[in-house]
């Protein structure tokens, strides 16, 4: 353990903005990454189910 | 046998619940390992004698640069074995890679970037790595971009399985550049032929960050497989019959 | 079946093809793709005439020299077997170091002296605590000692 107080920590020896910024960025894709994939689920659940409920109600559909 | 199974499992049916059931379990594993490998990258790591605590990219910088190529890889291999035997789950998986892969590959560019800066006194150079890094990004916007523009899925699984393997010349490019050519950029810590030129703390804790993103990568591509199966597959009844649809 | 085979021998060809063909360009263009040149190509003529280019190497030991007006810097570029002076204005990134590696970007003049436009850092691939880095250097440096006649008349 090399840090003596959490201002230390948090300076990075004067590259803060450098590391943080590396890893807050990192952090921030996988965030979005995980987030977008989860959009994209339900959208694609929601389209099956639409075309379920249109198929039971004996329509014909298009794409 | 063995040939039965894997074309068993080859089957979008048979692999969409495998891997449902798996994902949950990933997503832990990556989890810990993250959180174990941010651990040793901050508090067990100490300074480094040449470049004091900017050094401390590398834990995201490498795992980043690593997965950049080795999603490639495994895209171009995904999308040959698609092309060869026709099975629909492997040009899935390909088309599954690519997105990750593109994301890995932009956040191996900025870290060393924001790295670049500190250390060496420049955010960008042409040297051999960077510009061939750069032409990986641009190999995975192609092969989204050329599937994006091909309204029939299985072209689209042809031509971009034909970008993706040219493309894989790259890779060897990336991977050998400081060794061929003059580069800004310095050589590899870690090696087939010497003992790896780290600290072990460091090294320790590089390879768990590149163990966290493994895992992350095949999570994450796994649930983007599903995505893909349902919307490419929406008309097949084993969809309908799905638990999540019917509900 | 047949038609399987017949495909993954056209990829194998093309794979083949494509891997010759870059194997071919590189190594023909090999010389357009360096960063940077060493000392001893600027000895030897084999750099850009008239224009700027860049060099690479070890910054000597000892001969960073900082000129009253504060921002002028004169230093020496080597390769080990050739020297190049270097003179600079401006700022030296932070691993700027005597004994390590360096790129410059400028022109030579008439003299011979290099003057750079840009300087970077290059940094090698070793990683490791102070401590440790302190250690390798005294062991160094007794090895040096030990035997006077070869590593001690380097530096």
């Amino acid at each position: 353990m090399q840090w003596n107080s959490w201002s230390e920590f948090l300076a990075m020896g004067g590259y803060a903005g450098y590391v943080w910024g590396s890893f807050g960025l990192t952090l921030l894709v996988i965030i979005c990454e995980v987030f977008a994939l989860r959009l994209r689920r339900r959208k694609a659940i929601a389209r099956v189910k639409q075309l379920q409920s249109w198929s039971d109600q004996g329509l014909e559909y298009q794409e | 046998m063995s040939a039965i199974n894997w074309f068993k499992y080859a089957a979008p049916q048979t692999f969409y619940p495998l891997a449902g059931r798996l994902i949950p379990w990933l997503y832990v594993i990556a989890t810990l390992l993250a959180l174990a490998g941010i651990y040793i990258s901050f508090v067990i790591a100490p300074t480094d004698f040449q470049q004091g605590e900017a050094y401390r990219i590398i834990f995201v910088h490498v795992p980043a640069a690593w997965m950049s190529m080795v999603i490639y890889l495994a895209m171009a291999f995904w999308a040959a074995i698609g092309l060869v035997f026709n099975t629909r789950l492997s040009s899935m998986m390909a088309q599954a890679l690519a997105p990750t892969g593109a994301l890995f590959t932009l956040l191996a560019l900025v870290t060393g970037s924001l790295w670049g800066r500190p250390t060496w006194g420049t955010w960008w150079v042409w040297d051999a790595r960077l510009t061939s890094e750069l032409i990986l990004l641009f190999l995975y916007i192609g092969f989204i971009a050329l599937r994006a523009s091909i309204d029939s899925p299985q072209r689209a699984d042809r031509a971009t399985a034909v970008l993706a393997i040219v493309g894989a010349v790259n890779v060897p490019i990336i991977y050998f550049s400081v060794r061929w050519w003059n580069t800004l950029h310095q050589g590899a810590s870690i090696n087939m032929s010497s003992a790896p030129k780290m600290a072990v703390t460091m090294l320790t804790g590089m390879l768990i960050m590149a163990l966290a993103s493994w895992v992350y990568s095949i999570a994450v591509t796994f649930v983007r497989v599903r995505c893909i199966i349902l919307e490419r597959e929406r008309h097949a009844g084993w969809v309908r019959q799905l638990e999540e649809v019917k509900s | 079946m047949k038609l399987r085979y017949k495909r993954a021998s056209l990829i194998g060809a093309a794979i083949v093809a494509v891997a010759l063909a870059v194997t071919l360009i590189l190594s023909a263009f090999r010389s357009n793709i360096v960063f940077f040149y060493t000392p001893t190509q600027v000895a030897n003529g084999e750099v850009p005439k008239d224009a700027s280019f860049r060099i690479g190497g070890m910054v000597v030991e000892h001969s960073l020299e900082r000129q009253p007006d504060g921002l002028t810097v004169h230093f020496v570029v080597t390769d080990t077997v050739k020297h190049i002076p270097v003179s600079y204005q401006g700022i030296l990134p932070d691993l700027f170091k005597e004994g390590k590696g360096v790129v410059a970007q400028g022109v030579l003049d008439l003299e011979g002296r290099f003057i750079a436009s840009n300087v970077l850092a290059k940094h090698d691939e070793n990683y490791m605590p102070p401590e440790a880095a302190e250690a390798l250097k005294r062991a160094k440096a007794a090895e040096a000692t030990q035997t006077p006649g070869t590593a001690g008349s380097k530096s």
